[in-house]
């Protein structure tokens, strides 16, 4: 049993089904990234985990117990469509949005002086936040979110907005938060941070569930049998010997090496293509593929388009 | 509840603390005093212009002497003069004004001209014409040829003042002044029309408002959409109601200082010799009405004394909350269903269509408060604010205005029931316009 579950979501709306059986189990202390291309239900379903929207069938729980308005406390949420008061002071704010997170006036102010130093954005506390730029604001709304010191953290398209190099700080926050134990629960579209951060992974597409795993393990899943080939040596030879064993993908001569790719057949393993191989060079390296979450995202959901 | 409070709190404090709340309420009461004390002001300060006015025409004579000066106005009968050469010259001579009688005035009424340079005063035309009238009927009686006229009609004039006492329940009488009760039904209809529409236009800019800073979604995952519309309801009402009691007692420094002013002029004129020796004498018609105007000003006093201010004030409180509690539901519902103000108009025509039936309603009621369409429509939530606050200062029996508010709390809580489902829903609908249809579908809708 995960520490948080969804299970068997449905939600229906007035014109079309937006979640359709959709169970998900999170780890305690993971980092897990929803997947999905645009208007896959992602959004609906970060919504019902926080109780904003009730689905019409399907439970969540948090540690075996069904979620309830208390356990909002325990819960960080940073919706895709960032929004604070225009006309409010940045300080006061966040005081304010911590406190109906259930924590006293005097302790948000203690940590929101921490986070302001450890930001270098002391002079901000004053500042009304249409004073402030897009990037600043997100970061605000950023130290808002966590700053309840929340055990579940729901980010909502995280990235989106930022800079690389306050991405970055974003980055080096969650995996911070992630050591002290945090649950992180995040939606993208930026496989790169995924491969990056992200311990397991749900896939949705067009209110289904598509994959659910480990990382590690969906991508080994997807891996086919393809293979990085570094060697010097003659490549006519190799050609040559080209057989029913493997067929080459790429060729290509650099500073005096050949890359190539192959895929090795069915029924060879990696070994009998290296014996093949020791004869005809020097290996330098000889690396599997693994699928990129790119790749596997845009195989899996094109297959799924086109049936 | 806890949550509703730190909403409530914010709300309130993010308004009172703006500049256009401040102004709004040093100024409103300024005004307000500025319009009751500047009138006064100037009647005062033109008091001390003296015009003098030339009288001619071949009518003339028959008047002479008949129209009575006042302390602004003189009269200065040249009968013999040329009206066409004092048409000309009237104004170098120094006079205000020309008045031209028309011997024919006897028997043609508008056989006399006042032709000056300023448009004349109201006051001024209707001194003139009181004066002839009174002369020409007075020579008229006088052709009758009837002995010891003048004694006569001194005998015979006579002069009633209603004096209205109303019998409370418990059976006391008190003097009441109906221009009064009048006024002050007047001014809290008025008044609860208009703050209701001001106050619940802020709750639906704020909904909209934060729908449209997308900072929603961020509040409805740590409260519930019902907790945040109360709180803003609520933190707004109180705004309210702070705005209101300032202005009462704004209201009062200021004409308690204004009367400090005036007052001392008051006391001082009263004891001046030549007034009283006036005061005495009943001669003149023009000091009759003073005393008149004296004697009005007193009983107005005592009736003002007399008005039930608690009960008025209370009540007005209550409805003012009530019809406000009533109303904000429905204005942040239709916040809710928008993305921005513009497309709010199509769903205030059923907020407003209500509450314009009460204001016309409650006009009525000013002039007679006893109809049954005032009695029922006092009763019927939507409209009961206004027209029983209407009603009130007329005097009403305890149990009807209890009865009154214990229904308009109860469709207050279903409107805002109703209300509640429909902004949960609509505060997270973006884009397209809902209808009403849809808005029924947001009601059914499954939600926490």
């Amino acid at each position: 049993m995960g520490y948080f579950e969804a299970n068997n979501i449905v939600k229906q709306f007035s014109n079309h089904l937006a979640l359709n059986d959709v169970s998900m189990n999170v780890p305690k202390g993971s980092i897990y990234g929803l997947l999905g291309p645009n208007g896959a239900g992602k959004t609906t379903l970060i919504r019902i985990i926080n109780l904003i929207t009730a689905p019409d069938e399907g439970t969540v729980t948090l540690k075996g117990k069904r979620i309830t308005q208390e356990d909002l406390k325990r819960i960080g949420y940073l919706p895709e469509e960032r929004g604070l008061y225009k006309k409010m002071k940045v300080g006061e704010q966040a005081i304010y949005l911590a406190q109906l997170k259930g924590l006293s006036k005097h302790e948000a102010t203690k940590r929101l002086n921490e986070w302001f130093k450890r930001f270098e954005i002391d002079g901000w506390w004053n500042k009304k936040v249409e004073e402030l730029s897009k990037g600043m604001q997100q970061k605000i709304q950023f130290i808002i979110t966590i700053l309840h010191e929340p055990k579940l953290l729901i980010f909502d398209e995280p990235f989106t907005g930022f800079d690389p190099i306050n991405a970055n700080l974003l980055k080096n926050e969650i995996l911070k938060l992630k050591k002290k134990g945090t649950t992180i629960i995040f939606s993208t579209h930026d496989m790169g941070s995924v491969e990056e951060l992200c311990d397991h992974i749900t896939l949705i597409n067009n209110a289904q569930k598509l994959i659910e795993g480990p990382i590690d393990k969906v991508r080994e899943k997807y891996a086919s049998n393809t293979y990085k080939l570094h060697f010097e040596g003659d490549v006519n030879l190799l050609t040559a010997s080209l057989s029913h064993s493997y067929k080459i993908i790429e060729n290509k001569k650099v500073n005096g090496q050949t890359h190539l790719t192959i895929e090795i057949m069915k029924d060879t393993s990696t070994n009998d293509v290296l014996t093949i191989l020791l004869g005809a060079g020097n290996i330098i390296s000889f690396n599997k593929v693994i699928p990129s979450m790119k790749d596997i995202f845009i195989k899996v959901v094109e297959e799924v388009n086109k049936k | 509840m806890n949550k509703i409070v730190l909403v409530t709190k914010r709300e309130y404090l993010t308004r009172v603390r703006k500049k256009s709340f401040i102004i709004m309420t040093i100024l409103a009461p300024i005004l307000l005093a500025g319009m009751i004390m500047i009138p006064a002001w100037i009647m005062t300060r033109e008091d001390v212009e003296e015009k003098k006015i030339v009288v001619v025409g071949d009518g003339a004579s028959m008047f002479q002497g008949t129209i009575p000066s006042t302390k602004s106005l003189e009269f200065e009968f040249l009968p013999g003069a040329d009206p066409e050469t004092m048409k000309e010259t009237y104004e170098s001579l120094g006079y205000y004004g020309m008045l031209f009688i028309s011997a024919k005035v006897v028997s043609v009424p508008n056989a006399v001209y006042l032709y000056s340079h300023k448009q004349p005063t109201m006051e001024m035309s209707m001194h003139i014409t009181n004066a002839l009238e009174s002369e020409i009927e007075r020579q008229k009686l006088e052709a009758y040829d009837i002995q010891d006229i003048d004694k006569i009609l001194k005998e015979v004039e006579s002069d009633v003042k209603l004096q209205t006492i109303q019998i409370t329940e418990e059976g006391t009488e008190k003097k009441t002044s109906t221009g009064l009760s009048m006024g002050i039904a007047y001014i809290s209809g008025l008044l609860i029309y208009m703050l209701t529409f001001i106050f619940g236009a802020q709750v639906m800019r704020g909904v909209i408002e934060e729908k449209t800073s997308r900072i929603v979604e961020v509040l409805i995952s740590s409260v519930k959409p019902f907790q945040l519309m109360m709180g803003k309801i609520l933190g707004i009402a109180m705004v309210g109601l702070t705005q209101f009691i300032l202005w009462i007692l704004l209201t009062f420094i200021i004409v308690g200082i204004a009367q400090s002013v005036f007052l001392p002029d008051m006391s001082e004129l009263s004891g001046n010799p030549l007034v009283q020796d006036i005061m005495s004498s009943e001669v003149t018609s023009e000091i009759q009405t003073e005393s008149i105007s004296m004697n009005e000003f007193q009983s107005f006093f005592e009736s003002l004394k007399a008005m039930p201010w608690l009960q008025i004030i209370g009540s007005f409180i209550v409805y003012f909350l009530g019809g406000y509690l009533l109303y904000a539901s429905l204005f942040a519902a239709v916040g809710a269903a928008v993305d921005n103000e513009t497309d709010t108009q199509q769903f205030m025509m059923p907020i407003t269509i209500p509450l314009l039936l009460g204001l016309f309603v409650t006009i009525g009621a000013f002039q007679n408060p006893n109809t049954p369409l005032v009695f029922w429509f006092s009763f019927i939530p939507f409209t009961s604010p206004m027209v029983m606050m209407a009603r009130i200062p007329f005097g009403v029996p305890t149990i009807e205005i209890l009865i009154s508010m214990a229904l308009l709390v109860a469709f207050f809580i279903g409107t805002t029931w109703l209300a509640a489902k429909i902004y949960r829903t609509g505060i997270l609908m973006y884009g397209k316009k809902p209808t009403y249809k849809e808005m029924i579908k947001w009601v059914r809708h499954k939600n926490y």
